[in-house]
């Protein structure tokens, strides 16, 4: 074994030497996250459900459909919770988990992702206790509107929380993980909402599942096709089945929805339930396509090398 | 986008403070990585052979802050370097009748082997620190980067974060461990246990000015003795971490040792990240407003 095991190309040596890279014995450059794709992953998908949740709840509340509104603030408020219990479960001193409060580091995506949680999940939870109990409506009405108000940033800044590495599969994306997550957020809150109410009730939720899953689709399209190299762990491995498997329940859980779900309850939960599950693979498979490209050199070394290469040409 | 301040030297502190290692004259006997491990109390990080060359050690983590690396080449003069089947050479070591017969292909090949102790690097723009949810991580007055342990959670942002896979996780213990460049030795007025350990002065501790003056001369002297090979490598503050507190004379390219051949610290593209995500939570505001419009249904 040699250190030069990285390279490709067999014997040959290759004529253009572009197409080469070295690497340590082939030993990845990174560390790879130490995270658990449960609890991370998870995270990330109920953030998602929880954020958007938030604004179908609000828009349902203003509108006046109750058990929509219902479903969303339980989902909102179950989704916080959770992610939360998640990302301390995933903690190596979970008892320490308020030292992410000691200081405000705009630097740290995750320092400011618990700052927002910490203002987002008692709105979110004060919204759907209220509602539940049908107590303090005034209190609910405002929580709901302040938890939609921070919606959206729970939502998307997890996108921020795996770019912000140098995890090349997540970094290199980092202008399409956001798009891809907001449209994620919306499908799973649609999910939910056309799983746990009447159809007459879900129409918001119908046209909410189409927004996202066009969103969705469309930015991961563009993630495949812009970010270079580092688009093929999302293409292989254990990330393949999952991103597969999130465009087709996504695509197909939304058509459905918008068609026989306008009308038959059964295919409005069949239809929500392909959205869920559609939203977590994304989850899923981008946590698995970001480790891939952590443990092999390749995706580390060769973007670098072109990246001098051109440097060099330009001077 | 980074918490680093102003620069250390620059407001009364101590000057910045960091390591040369002068690979040239390595010699891969490990001292730096007995010594580091003695001073720090590091655990026991797995007795595994690995079969790369005398490399038992691996890559650097939580419980190795000094990491010696060994690259066995075959180069010919003049050529590309290539691999070389250790195994085929030591045959032919001592046969009977000289020289080892040469190979059809690839003679005069000359057997090269590079050594190089690894360590945090100890940035400029560190993006350990800068990700660092609960500012357990923090710059100290010799301008280097060290974990504060009572105050780590755990969370393992750092790990993915650093661009050299330097910092990470203690397994069973769950905070995040790398070399604080021997941080309390520094603040006795001592040097490092690797400097100190080094029988070749490969490890060479300093103020970071001196140390960079020195290696300048180092790499001419290199340059001048016809090893046109030898480079800095992390040396310069103009590179993608604003220059390491502790960088390195190299004679091949920095992926050959498994180093990154261009890193960048992360938090660089943080505003335009920050920027994305905002116009996509305004796409998703808009969105989920829109579905309230039109119909009652």
């Amino acid at each position: 074994m040699t250190a030069r095991e990285g390279r490709r190309g067999g014997g040959e040596r290759p004529v253009v030497p572009r197409a080469g890279f070295t690497s340590y014995y082939g030993r990845p450059v990174l560390n790879a996250p130490t995270w658990e794709a449960r609890d991370i992953a998870g995270y990330l998908f109920l953030g998602g459900l929880a954020g958007s949740s938030s604004l179908l709840a609000a828009g349902a509340h203003r509108t006046g459909r109750p058990r929509l509104g219902r479903a969303a603030k339980a989902g909102a408020c179950g989704g916080a919770a959770l992610s939360l219990a998640a990302l301390v479960h995933d903690l190596g001193r979970p008892a320490r988990f308020l030292h992410m409060l000691r200081v405000l580091k705009p630097t740290s995506p995750m320092n400011l992702g618990s700052w927002l949680l910490a203002g987002y999940a008692p709105l979110a939870a004060g919204a759907a206790l209220s509602d539940l109990s049908g107590r303090y409506r005034r209190a609910g009405a405002a929580a709901t509107a302040g938890a939609a108000a921070l919606g959206p940033a729970v939502t998307t800044y997890t996108a921020v929380l795996l770019s912000d590495t140098a995890v090349p599969s997540w970094h290199a994306a980092y202008r399409q993980l956001p798009f891809a997550f907001a449209g994620s957020g919306a499908t799973a809150a649609a999910g939910l909402g056309l799983l746990a109410a009447p159809v007459r009730e879900a129409g918001p939720a119908r046209r909410l599942a189409l927004f996202g899953a066009a969103l969705e689709t469309a930015a991961t399209s563009l993630l495949e096709r812009r970010t270079g190299l580092a688009a093929e762990p999302y293409r292989t491995g254990r990330a393949r089945p999952l991103m597969r498997a999130a465009r087709a329940l996504t695509a197909g859980g939304a058509l459905l929805a918008a068609g026989p779900g306008r009308r038959s309850r059964g295919a409005a939960a069949v239809a929500g339930a392909a959205l869920l599950t559609g939203s977590a693979a994304l989850r899923f498979g981008v946590f698995h396509a970001g480790v891939a490209s952590a443990e092999d050199p390749r995706y580390t070394v060769v973007p670098q090398r072109e990246r001098l290469r051109a440097r060099a040409h330009e001077r | 986008m980074t918490a680093s301040g102003p620069p250390p030297g620059t407001d009364g502190s101590p000057p910045r403070m960091g390591f040369f290692t002068d690979t040239s004259v390595c010699i891969g006997c490990k001292a730096c990585e007995v010594a580091c491990k003695e001073w720090n109390a590091i655990p026991e990080d797995g007795l595994l052979l690995t079969g790369m060359s005398y490399d038992n050690t691996g890559h650097l983590g939580a419980d190795t802050w000094r990491h010696v690396a060994f690259v066995e080449q075959r180069r010919t003069p003049g050529a590309d370097p290539g691999g070389v089947d250790v195994f085929r050479a030591a045959a032919h070591l001592g046969a009977a009748g000289g020289p080892a017969p040469a190979d059809a292909q690839t003679a005069p090949a000359e057997l090269r082997w590079l050594m190089s102790s690894d360590v945090c690097k100890h940035c400029t723009h560190a993006a350990c620190l800068d990700v660092c949810p609960t500012g357990s991580l923090f710059r100290t007055e010799f301008g280097t980067v060290v974990v504060q342990e009572d105050i780590c959670n755990g969370c393992g942002y750092c790990v993915p974060a650093c661009p050299y896979g330097v910092i990470d996780q203690r397994r069973g213990d769950g905070r995040a461990w790398k070399c604080t460049l021997c941080y309390d030795r520094l603040g006795a007025g001592a040097e490092p246990a690797c400097a100190k350990a080094c029988p070749t002065d490969s490890i060479q501790f300093g103020a970071l000015d001196d140390l960079r003056e020195r290696a300048a001369v180092r790499v001419a002297q290199l340059h001048a003795d016809g090893v046109t090979d030898a480079r800095l490598y992390g040396e310069s503050p103009q590179d993608g971490v604003g220059g390491a507190g502790a960088f390195f004379l190299l004679l091949d390219e920095p992926e050959v040792y498994g180093l990154p051949p261009d890193p960048v610290v992360t938090t660089r593209d943080l505003p335009a990240m920050w920027r994305c995500a905002a116009a996509a939570a305004a796409t998703l505001a808009a969105g989920a407003a829109a579905a309230f419009l039109g119909r009652r249904r």
